[in-house]
Formats: C-alpha cells, structure tokens, sequence
C-alpha cells in the first residue's frame, strides 16, 4: 500500500525557541489508525499543528511527504483543502459565526478545491441530517455560533461531526478524548469508528490509553522528548499501561 | 498620530473642494474631465454663489431667503476641531460649489471606465447594468433605473406617499417642505450643517401619510444620478402619525471622481406611533493605501421622535471615505419614544473615522438602544464618540450602550469617547465597552478548516458585526458583508 503521509527526521520549533520536535519519523498509509500517546509536553501538540500548518512554527530539519507531495510548502488552508484534517485540543471560540454558516463555508471550500459543485443550503441541510445522527448532536448546536458556549464535551462532539461532514483523507485528533466523561467518550469514539474508511487514515493523539478501548489502533506510537521512542500494534498500549512510559526513556 | 499623511497638504489638485467640477484628483485620472463650464458656479463661496445656485434650480424667495441666513450663520462658524481626526486645512474660497449634472459628460461605454473599479464592483456583485450606472456611464442601462424608480413612485402615489428628489418635493410640496426644512437640524447646528444649508445641491424627500405602512424599501439606489450631481445633499424624511418606513441610503461602490468633501444633511421626522428605520452603507472612495485622496465625509444625521411611542433606528455600515464625521441621533421628544443606532465602522490603512450617535432623552419614558462595532486595520484610526443625555423631565428614561472595538494588526487604533449627561436621579444608563484583537487561533482554526486567510478574517469579521449587519434589511446584509471583505483586502499577510 503507498503512503498518505511520510514523515522523515521531521525537527521543528516554535518561532525562535528550543526545538519540540527532534526528529519524527513516521509512516501513514490509507486506512491506518495510528496511536501517538506520551506524556504531557512531550511534542504531541506540536507534530499535529505543524502538520496542519499552524503559523508561529519553524521547521528545521526533516520533511513530510502528503500524497507524495511536500506537504510543508503548502499554507495551513490549502493543507485542510487537500484533505488534512486536525481536531483540536482546545476548539476556537468564534463569536457571531453560525455554527452551519461554517462549516459550509468549509465544505464547499474543499469541494472548490476538488472542482465539484458547491452545495446550496437545502443540500448541505442533507448531508448535515444524515451525519448528524452520528453523533447524537443536537440541532441547537448547530444553530449557535462556533463553540461559543458550548461545553468541553459539545466541542469535541462538533469537531467530530466537521470531520464526518469534511471526509477528511487524513484526520488528525489531538487529544480529543480529554475533558469527555465516560458516556461522551463513547458517543464520540462511537462517532470517530463510523468514519473509520479504508480511504481514511487517522491519527490519535492522546495521553491516556483509555481512548484505545473503544478506538483500537492498528498502530501505537510513543512520543517523549520530540522523539517516538517506540512503537508497536495495538496490545502495545494494554503494555504501557502496565509499564508506563517512564523506563522508554529518551531512547535515540 | 503625526505620522499620519492626513496632516500634509496633498499634492496640487487634490485640494478636498477642488475637484468638486474642476476634474482634480481622481476625477481627472478617471476621465470625467468635460468642458462644463457654463454650467458652473464661479468658483469660490459668497453670497452671489448663494444667489446663483437658488437661481439655476428655480428655488421660490423663501428658500433663497433660508439659504442666505444659513450663509450668514456659516460665515461666523468655524470648522469643529473636537473630533479626534487630522484633517488638512480645506480652503473653500477654491473650491464651485456649483455645477450641472454631469449627465452626458461621463465616459460613453464600460469600456471607458477604470478597470479596477469595474472589477470592485464585480467583487461586490452588482450587476453589470448597475455597475455601469455606479459607474457614471452615460447609456440606456441608467436611464432604465430612472424609470424603475418612476414605476414604484406611481405605486406609491396610489398610498399617498412623496418619494422624490428635494427639488421636487421644493416645486410641488412646499408647504410640507417648509414646515420640517431645519426643524430637527437647524441652520447653525454645527459648521457642514450651516454650510450644507446655505449651498445644498439636491436630495431626496418623503413623506408617509397617517396610518400608511409603506410597503417597500425606500432607496436612493435608484436615483444614483441625481444622488451625482452634489456633495451637498439633503435629505428630509417625514413619518405622520402612526406611519412606518424603510429608507436605504448609499451606495455600495467608491466613487472615485468625487475626491472631495460630502456634507449631506439628514433629518427624520416621526410623529406620534410612527416608526422609521434609517440603513446606510457608506463606501465612497476611502483614498489609496498611502491616505492620498478620498472622501471627507462630515454629515449631520438627525431623527426627531416628535410623538408619543415614535421610533427611530439608525443602521449604518460605513467602510468607505478618509475621514468619517458622522453622529446620527435621536431626540426623544415624545413620551415612550425609542431610538436606536447600530453601527459599524471599518478604517484601514490611513482612513480615519469618528462616528457614534446622540441620544437625547426628553421624554418620558423613553429608550435607547446604541451598539457600535469599530473595526480598524492598516493604520486606520477609529473613534466612537456617543452622548446620551437624559432631560429632567424624563421620568424612567433607559439607554444600553455596547461599544466594541477589533483591532487588525498592530498600527490601527480604537478609541471610546462616551459622554453621559443624566439630570434625572432615575435615569438607567448601561455602559459596555470592549476592545479585542483578532486572535491568530481564530485565524488558524478557520484555515484549519480550508478558508483562505481573506475568508476566514472576513468570516471573523462579519460574527464580530453581526448584532448590527441583522438590523438591516437583508439584501443590504449580503452587500454590507462583501463590503466589509472587499475593505479588509490586504490587511493580512
Ligand atoms: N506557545 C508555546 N510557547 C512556548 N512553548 C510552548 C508553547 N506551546 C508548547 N510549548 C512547549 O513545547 C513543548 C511541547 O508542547 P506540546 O506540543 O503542547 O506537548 P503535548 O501536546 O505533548 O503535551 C512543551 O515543552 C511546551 O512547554
Ligand atoms: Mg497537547
């Protein structure tokens, strides 16, 4: 199987500090849910926003091959166009923007970018219906201006449904597992396996191995110090939460 | 604010007044130059020009008799200096203050018109017959909208409605005309008031019997060429009692051969029950990225709520012009009356703008509502001013001000000046006022989610706008939100 993502040496910081990130490698094919679990500071925020091009970062050593192509040239929009997509940690409040507005507005920006037609409202209204049930969100979420108000849990929730309504190639998820009580966890782990795609590959970022109950991974990663000190297939995370990644180390 | 190039003399021929007739500035680059001097005042402003200008129109003694009092009044004035603005010096002894129509002088066909203009309106989706009329081209498609506008004026007739140009309303309605003629914005209110009183060129005029519920937006949208032939217009509109109207002023696109000064004169009348509703979107040419040319634009706007539980409302988006000098308000005569302005100003790179509103509470029980969006970029400087003052008389007087400020980029400035008079112990006055940056993570998330930086700073923008952009009238909140795109160009990245 050719690869979706190919991360080589990959060394970055942010703007004019220490280099996070040591060193990455790290192979993606289609269809692949890969674990990236390590400890908090460990870079894992760090990889996933300058894979998604997030302005204030500077690579300085490494590359990352999307589809075969640099990703790192490409401007953090054109980079969710082309189908990369990161739900975040911590979701961005916008004040005044409808929920709906949007994502639409997100939506037909990628189908622009893919030349297909753009939807028109009752379209989109569709298509919203039909994902909607995904996620047991409600229809007063939608109403309501991008996660303003909105609970730690509804915005998880939200970033989920964007990514089932974006159909993301590569779908990004840092740490969307922290702050979900147990019932929520499941509803959004139930959410993020209905888009489970052989044309899809995930990544997930987390802390706690408790999300790979109900996500299992084909592939589990540690990141510590910049660096993935190791990785393994799925039993690998039953394993560390036994051991825990302390005696891992820094390994080169 | 010294390094601001407001505070220099432009260069030759760009003298804010000069290009009134005389093709300077942008009005020659543009080829509107035409040979119209026959129909030109002499340049400079005495009482012959006065005289002069009530005489090319037809105007009956009492009109020239008002004009030359408020010429007399303004010659004692002298420009306000309290607003927080650099303006270069405006000699108007230089400038006409009369000129034709520029009917028949423009270019003859699209082909002649600037092509970034023409692509500005195409960005503002207006349609081509449009643009070609915003345009000042002289074809069919203009005189098209004349006659559009005459259709809707028979339908209005049939309800008893005047809608026309003040010169109409001056020759076939003078008695209405008389009567409300400086009786909310009087001759010497302020120096562009008396100056815009004494050599007014045209405007529009309505008027909405008792009882009648007008059943359309009024627009000077239709009247874009009358609108052309002056800087100084006027405009008076009168609710009877128990009347209600829609008025859209402005218009959507820059209109480059009008370098100069814009001194307009709004009055609103309601009476008692009636209510008007007032949305501009003012986007005349703000200058180029180095503050050269543009607009002045210094205009009193001012709604009486003459009766009982009248209502006023203020609506405007203001983008374009250097200089903005603008506070519509309302004086809340009538028991129970409600006013209320909602705005949103932009400034980007050197245009300046001090705008906000009056609210004066005489009545009793009377109510008002200000929420003010200021939006600065570039090197733009924004300034909301407001007054709300409460009359002793005013039993249970209410006014909820919101006053929020978003700064783009770190050279623009925003400023809140409020001034609250209360000489009522009862009086409930609420005061709020923000100011924020656009956050880089609202940015990034947006791109995040495949908007372009123009797109996600213009979405950003419109939320951050939205308790205002939802008082006007939907098919202007399509346009305000592109405007407000189009004015933002080029200040990220
Ligand atoms: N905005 C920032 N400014 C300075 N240092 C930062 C910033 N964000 C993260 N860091 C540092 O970068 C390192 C990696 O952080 P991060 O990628 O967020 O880790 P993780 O997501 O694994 O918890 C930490 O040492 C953290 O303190
Ligand atoms: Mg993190």
């Amino acid at each position: 199987m050719s690869k979706l993502l190919e991360i080589r040496d990959l060394r970055a910081r942010i703007v004019g500090g220490r280099d996070i990130l040591k060193g990455i490698d790290l192979d993606v094919a289609p269809g692949e849910v890969h674990a990236i679990m390590g400890p908090n500071g460990a870079g894992k925020s760090t990889l996933s926003s300058v894979l998604a091009g997030k302005p204030g970062y500077e690579v300085t050593g490494g590359s990352v091959l999307y589809q075969g192509r640099d990703l790192l040239a490409l401007p953090a929009d054109e980079r969710a166009r082309e189908g990369i997509f990161l739900a975040f940690q911590y979701p961005v409040e916008i004040p005044g923007v409808n929920n709906m507005y949007f994502l639409r507005a997100a939506l037909n920006a990628g189908r622009r970018q893919r030349g297909a037609p753009e939807l028109d409202a009752s379209q989109f209204l569709k298509a919203v219906r039909d994902k909607l049930k995904l996620l047991d969100i409600s229809d007063d979420l939608l109403r309501r201006a991008v996660n303003v108000g909105f609970s730690g849990g509804e915005k998880k929730r939200n970033e989920i449904f964007q990514m089932a309504m974006l159909e993301p190639k590569l779908a990004i998820l840092d740490e969307t597992d922290s702050g979900l009580d147990i019932d929520a966890l499941r509803v959004v782990s139930d959410g993020v396996n209905r888009l489970r795609d052989a044309n899809r590959a995930i990544i997930l970022i987390t802390h706690y191995q408790r999300l790979l109950d109900y996500i299992v991974p084909d592939h589990v990663h540690v990141l510590s110090e910049g660096r993935i000190v190791a990785s393994g297939d799925k039993t690998f995370a039953a394993e560390l939460e036994r051991t825990g990644y302390a005696h891992l180390g820094t390994a080169a | 604010m010294s390094d601001l190039a407001m505070t220099e003399k432009p260069e030759p021929a760009a003298d804010p007044l000069d290009a009134l007739v005389q093709g300077g500035g942008d009005g020659y680059k543009y080829g509107f130059v035409t040979d119209i001097e026959a129909d030109e005042a002499p340049p400079g402003l005495d009482e012959g020009t006065v005289r002069f200008i009530s005489a090319k129109k037809g105007e009956p003694a009492w009109l020239l008799d008002w004009r030359l009092k408020a010429f007399h009044r303004w010659q004692r004035m002298s420009p306000p200096d309290w607003a927080k603005l650099n303006i270069a010096s405006i000699d108007y002894q230089a400038s006409t203050y009369y000129s034709a129509p520029k009917t028949g002088t423009g270019p003859k066909s699209l082909d002649e018109v600037d092509p970034e203009l023409l692509k500005t309106y195409e960005k503002l989706g207006i349609p081509l017959g449009e643009r070609a009329a915003l345009a000042g081209v002289a074809v069919d498609a203009v005189f098209d909208s004349v006659s559009v506008a005459t259709t809707y004026k028979d339908k209005l007739a049939d309800l008893g409605i005047i809608f026309c140009s003040f010169g109409e309303a001056v020759r076939e309605h003078p008695d209405l005309v008389r009567r409300y003629l400086g009786s909310v914005v009087p001759q010497g209110d302020n120096f562009f008031a008396a100056l815009n009183s004494a050599v007014f060129s045209d405007g529009s005029f309505v008027y909405v019997p008792p009882g009648v519920r007008c059943p359309m937006e009024l627009s000077t949208y239709f009247r874009i060429n009358a609108a052309k032939t002056g800087q100084f217009e006027r405009t008076l509109l009168i609710a009877d009692k128990g009347a209600y109207v829609s008025y859209l002023e402005g218009c959507t696109a820059p209109q480059r051969d009008e370098n100069q000064l814009h001194a307009a004169v709004v009055e609103l009348v309601a009476l008692e029950d009636a209510e008007i509703k007032y949305a501009t979107v003012q986007n005349w040419y703000p200058g180029d990225e180095n503050g050269k040319g543009g607009i002045y634009n210094f205009v009193t706007k001012r709604g009486a709520c003459r009766g009982a539980r009248a209502k006023i409302s203020w609506a405007q988006v203001e983008t374009g012009s250097a200089i903005t000098w603008k506070y519509p308000s309302c004086l809340l005569e009538g028991d129970g009356s409600v006013g209320a302005f909602y705005s949103v100003a932009i400034t980007n790179n050197l245009q300046q703008a001090d705008t906000g509103t009056k609210m004066i509470h005489i009545g009793r029980d009377t109510s008002s509502t200000v929420i003010s969006k200021g939006i600065s970029a570039g090197r733009g400087q924004n300034t909301y001013r407001g007054q709300v003052k409460v009359m002793p008389k005013a039993d249970g007087a209410r006014n909820y001000t919101q006053c929020d400020s978003l700064l783009i980029g770190k050279k623009c400035g925003a400023h809140t000046v409020p001034y609250i008079e209360v000489r009522h112990p009862g009086a409930k006055v609420e005061h709020e006022a923000t100011t924020s940056k656009i956050s880089e993570d609202q940015m990034f998330y947006c791109q995040a989610r495949g908007l372009t930086q123009e797109d996600a700073l213009s979405l950003i923008v419109n939320g951050f706008c939205k308790e205002v952009l939802k008082e006007l009238p939907m098919e202007f909140a399509v346009e305000a939100q592109k405007l407000l795109a189009v004015s933002l160009e080029g200040s990220v990245g």
